[in-house]
């Protein structure tokens, strides 16, 4: 039998996999008997249909957000000055057959309000393909390629493609996003393992020694959670100064964004610490002499896990959409620097919004993303209690 | 099924209530579960029916079913729960009213269910509201039924705990249920069960989650009750001690069916099942001679999806025949004027196929 | 009751105590004295200060004494009422605050009744109809709620209502009650603005709390006083009200004590995109223009609406659940 893929017909019911294995399957199965507690949680999880799709959805974004440069189509901080407000360019896949092209877009300055005005050219044809030449971009930050998923045949001659339309400087908002996915994600996703860092660490201090120790934290906690935290973020983030360089910002802001957010996943561990402490098991390993590392590490943490890894992937979306609002308010990251937020604050007023409508789709991006982490933590969580 | 009862309702002592085949089943995920299958028993007027059998046996479904608060995927799919009418006493079937007709949630069912009949319940402290007053509960009570102002269900409900033996009970109104002892917490839901006069009173396990010294005075104030007022109790219980001080009839159920029933002393006496004799086996005695350890009945008790052909009790019976408990289902049926029982040794009567 | 409320009372002075220090910390973060860097602000955008101004201010606040005593000038004045001034606005910052914070409560007690009125029968339906079609209208519903930033959702009504209707639905008043005095007229205006942030920044904390009230529901609709309720004859709908709606609403109470602080936080960057003459935004530009010490009193006034919104949840859980009373006797 496989390792990896339960026996199949506990694939379709795995709950009967949770531990009633007396009554329900005919013979108790040797699989489910031996499998270790992650894998019991995966088997659980993978029934939950709408939760495996956001997994996929996660998986994809996060590729992009691997290799932003391979999924965009030009320069992400190249800006056109001609290039203003260019609506979002539909691509072609029929014209009396398969095709594959664009059509121009024509811009004309109004004299009179001086903004760019667009019209579609269906007489001009701009051809597409997939993995053709286009900017230079460094594949991991090291290797220089040209390679793009999408390109125009002729970049000589044709304008490159805006997927998403271009922004107020002309700078392609397609190129941007996938830009600040990496961006967004990867502040949220280092907030979040710092937050969890100082969260297991005192969360755990304060579950495993309880008295003293435990009072002190979970007052502490408690007078963080009592606390706006968005103006705290504020004040912060608007006390760096604006000569720190890109990646030292991003630093601060992670490190601003984790300082306040721990107290939700120490509670979470606390709890947890709490009722495992009473468990027979753990009074078992106990009274067998095993040291309180071994406890902690060997019995306690790997039932631990699968809980920790939910309410993480829980706390993610809270950092993006946090990471959001501080950029949206310009003071999260500055230009040139490119985030969600980053974008959206070129939406922030009704003028822009009104005028370009598509400034607005970075906070698509925003929710699909929250969206998918929310679902997918929650159907962690479901998996990882076994008698829910 | 109903036909086969040994009391037809038109025998001179008339049961308060009488149930016939019913069958109630859990529709889940995994499968099917049959928690009642084809339960008969009556209960006569003024009598203790003890319902005794091991945890899973059906007991509290079986009751649930009665008063009709099955909930969802439960559902009660064949079987009559007729039940004797107010200020009827005469006629055929017209005086009974069937339970499993009426609509659960319906006014009628509603009428009857804390009125005529009132169920006092396994955990006392669980099924009071922390954060209602023992006052506020036991008013609502009354007023669901009664067309009384407040204060004068509060004068009901304070003369009920007073006949329960509730010490200072007009104080005990205003407080909460987790500010009361176990025993005095049962005494509470018992006055909250009388404070409509019911004619059936159905007790799902009252003592198990009480001491024993609170568990003998509780026993006697409802054993006083059913003197005093000539009330019908269904006395639940996994606990043969129990039933021996409480019941005037013994039904013995396994797995969802009737193994046995009859009067107390000849279940006690002369027990015909298999499984009744188990089950009074494995009693500790004092007068017991061998320091061996206790007979314990062998196995476990099927999981619901996985019930056994045939008699549900074969795989654990010591009188298995082979080729025959394990085709088809005995049916229960009197052995003597007194003493019904469902096993191939007393009778060879199957159930239909 | 009285003790109880008397001893979350008597945290108030050391959690305020606590709180303006993390402010005054706050008004310290920037490299620099507040005075100094003001200066250079003012002197890159062309303007000036005159030199005998700075030194007042440097004197008042006590800029070249250590922290503790710049810490004690300040709140010595606080608690005497005097906020002192905003060198940005050229105005007492009690002044700029008074008017805004009031518009600032105003609008986080309307969400949160918004909230709780739109997300008790949600959460209800959707427990007592578990795995209905409602069920799983709303649990979408939530999950979009809780994924959208408010900013967004804001963003985009603010664009449907420009582009379908030409109208703009920003501010809390209509231009000719901005500066009005109170009046019922005033008041009136402000209730036809009022609905639409107040929506806004309800719908996420709405989505949450009908989640939490959804589980704490289907746990409390399993519980023996539910079968005893039935027992006794109780119609379903009376009985759901009574025992366990009631029963699952105390963790949602308590559950205030972290929603309030997020309408708060919340309802300044609503504001800021629907331009409310809110503290929220006021905060915003004091940080930009690096006035700290407005900054400082807004920062400080947000703590202190939180700590009252939090006593106040505390109390009225309390009055709600008898344990609470007791436990804490």
């Amino acid at each position: 039998m496989s390792t990896d893929s339960p026996p199949t017909e506990l694939a379709q019911k795995p709950e009967l996999a949770t531990g009633d294995v007396s009554g329900g399957a005919p013979e108790p199965h040797d699989a489910v008997s031996v499998a270790p507690n992650w894998k019991l949680v995966w088997w659980r999880f993978q029934k939950h249909k709408l939760a495996m799709f956001a997994g996929y959805v996660l998986i994809a974004i996060t590729i992009i957000a691997a290799f932003p440069g391979f999924f965009s189509t030009q320069n992400p901080v190249q800006s056109i000055t001609k290039g203003s407000f260019m609506p979002p360019q539909g691509i072609q896949f029929w014209d009396n057959g398969p095709a594959f092209f664009t059509y121009e877009m024509e811009g004309k300055r109004n004299a009179r309000s001086l903004r760019m005005e667009w019209v579609i050219n269906e007489e001009r044809r701009i051809p597409l393909r997939l993995f053709g030449e286009g900017y230079e971009w460094k594949f991991l930050g090291l290797f220089p390629t040209r390679l793009h998923l999408l390109a125009v045949v002729n970049p000589e001659v044709d304008a490159p493609i805006n997927l998403l339309g271009t922004d107020r400087l002309g700078r392609d908002q397609w190129s941007r996003l996938v830009h600040g996915t990496q961006v967004s994600l990867s502040i949220g996703l280092f907030a979040v393992f710092l937050a969890t860092v100082i969260g297991i660490f005192l969360g755990g201090l304060s579950g495993y020694y309880g008295g003293l120790t435990d009072m002190v934290i979970q007052r502490v906690v408690e007078l963080l959670q009592s606390i706006p935290p968005i103006p705290i973020w504020l004040a912060l983030s608007a006390a760096l100064p604006r000569t720190w360089s890109v990646v030292t910002t991003y630093i601060a802001i992670t490190s601003i964004l984790a300082l306040i957010s721990w107290t939700g996943l120490a509670r979470e561990v606390r709890g947890r610490f709490l009722v495992l402490r009473e468990e027979d098991f753990v009074v078992a390993a106990k009274l067998a002499g095993c040291g309180q590392m071994r406890i902690v590490f060997r019995h306690m943490a790997p039932t631990m896990s699968s809980h920790i890894i939910a309410a993480v992937t829980l706390a993610i979306p809270v950092m993006i959409i946090n990471e959001t609002f501080l950029s949206f308010l310009g003071l999260g990251l500055r230009p040139p620097a490119i985030s969600w937020g980053v974008m959206l604050q070129e939406a922030q007023n009704l003028q822009s919004v009104a005028l370009a409508p598509w400034l607005l789709l970075p906070g698509v991006a925003v929710i699909i993303t929250v969206l998918a982490l929310n679902i997918l933590g929650d159907g962690l969580r479901d998996a990882a209690d076994p008698y829910h | 099924m109903s036909e086969s009862g040994k009391n037809e309702i038109d025998t001179p002592e008339r049961p308060i209530l009488s149930v016939r085949g019913l069958k109630t089943r859990f529709v889940l995920d995994e499968g099917i579960a049959i928690a009642v299958d084809g339960v008969s028993f009556d209960v006569g007027v003024g009598k203790v029916v003890g319902i005794v059998g091991e945890s899973g046996c059906g007991k509290s479904v079986t009751i649930k079913s009665i008063l009709g608060i099955v909930q969802k995927p439960g559902e009660v799919t064949d079987g009559e729960i007729l039940f004797a009418q107010a200020g009827n006493s005469g006629g055929a079937d017209a005086d009974y009213v069937d339970l499993a007709k009426l609509d659960n949630r319906g006014k009628k069912m509603r009428a009857i269910r804390g009125n005529e009949i009132a169920l006092i319940p396994q955990e006392p402290m669980a099924s009071l509201s922390p954060v209602h007053t023992i006052g506020n509960q036991l008013v609502e009570a009354v007023r669901l039924h009664r067309d009384v102002s407040v204060s004068e269900a509060e004068q009901i409900a304070i003369k009920s705990m007073t006949e329960v033996g509730m010490p200072n009970p007009a104080e005990r109104m205003s407080m909460y249920s987790w500010e009361l002892s176990g025993g005095l917490r049962q005494r509470v839901m018992i006055a909250m069960a009388l404070v409509c006069s019911p004619r059936l009173l159905i007790a799902d396990e009252p003592t198990t989650a009480i001491d024993v010294t609170t568990q003998a005075q509780v026993l006697n104030v409802l054993r006083s009750l059913q003197k005093d007022r000539g009330l019908s109790i269904i006395f639940i219980t996994h606990d043969l001690g129990v039933i021996a001080q409480i019941a005037d009839v013994v039904v013995v159920m396994y797995l969802g069916r009737v193994m046995e029933t009859g009067p107390v002393d000849d279940i006690f006496h002369n027990p015909l099942h298999p499984y009744t004799k188990a089950l009074l086996s494995s009693i500790p005695s004092i007068h017991g001679t061998s320091r061996g350890p206790l007979p314990t009945i062998e196995g476990t008790i099927p999981h619901p999806f996985n019930r056994p052909k045939g008699c549900p009790f074969y795989p654990r019976c010591g009188a298995f025949m082979p080729g025959k408990c394990d085709q088809s289902t005995p049916r229960l049926t009197a052995s003597n004027p007194a003493q019904s029982v469902s096993c191939f040794l007393h009778n060879d009567e199957a159930e239909p196929a | 009751m009285f003790t109880y409320i008397l001893k979350r009372l008597l945290i108030l002075p050391l959690l305020m105590f606590v709180f303006s220090v993390v402010a005054f910390i706050l008004i310290q973060a920037p490299p620099g004295d507040f005075v100094t860097s003001y200066v250079a602000e003012l002197a890159a955008s062309g303007s000036a200060m005159d030199q005998r101004q700075i030194e007042a201010l440097r004197e008042l606040y006590g800029l070249d004494q250590p922290a503790y005593i710049q810490y004690f000038k300040w709140v010595s004045r606080l608690l005497v009422g005097d906020m002192g001034f905003s060198l940005d606005f050229q105005k007492p910052i009690s002044e700029l605050i008074g008017q805004r914070l009031l518009l600032t409560v105003i609008l986080g007690l309307a969400t949160l009744l918004f909230t709780f009125a739109v997300a008790l029968p949600i959460g209800i339906i959707s427990a007592t109809r578990q795995y209905s079609f409602f069920d799983y209208f709303f649990t979408v519903l939530n999950y979009i709620g809780i994924a959208t930033p408010t900013f967004m959702t804001a963003l985009i009504l603010m664009w449907l209502a420009f582009s379908n209707f030409g109208i703009t639905i920003t501010g809390l008043f209509s231009p000719e009650f901005a500066n009005a005095p109170w009046s019922f007229a005033r008041v009136v205006d402000l209730s036809q603005h009022l609905w639409l942030p107040m929506v806004i920044l309800g719908l996420d904390g709405t989505a949450r709390l009908a989640r939490i009230l959804r589980a704490n529901l289907l746990d409390e609709l399993n519980k023996p006083y539910m079968e005893m309720a039935r027992a006794k004859g109780m119609s379903e709908w009376a009985l759901v009200i009574k025992y366990p709606v009631r029963l699952a609403i105390n963790p949602l109470v308590s559950s205030l004590g972290w929603y309030l602080p997020l309408i708060f936080s919340g309802s300044l960057i609503v504001a800021t995109v629907l331009n409310l003459p809110t503290i929220g935004p006021l905060l915003l530009r004091s940080l930009i223009s690096q006035d700290m010490f407005l900054a400082g009193t807004i920062v400080l006034t947000y703590f202190g609406l939180a700590v009252i919104g939090t006593l106040l949840s505390d109390i009225f859980l309390a009055w709600l659940d008898p344990r609470i009373r007791m436990e804490a006797a």
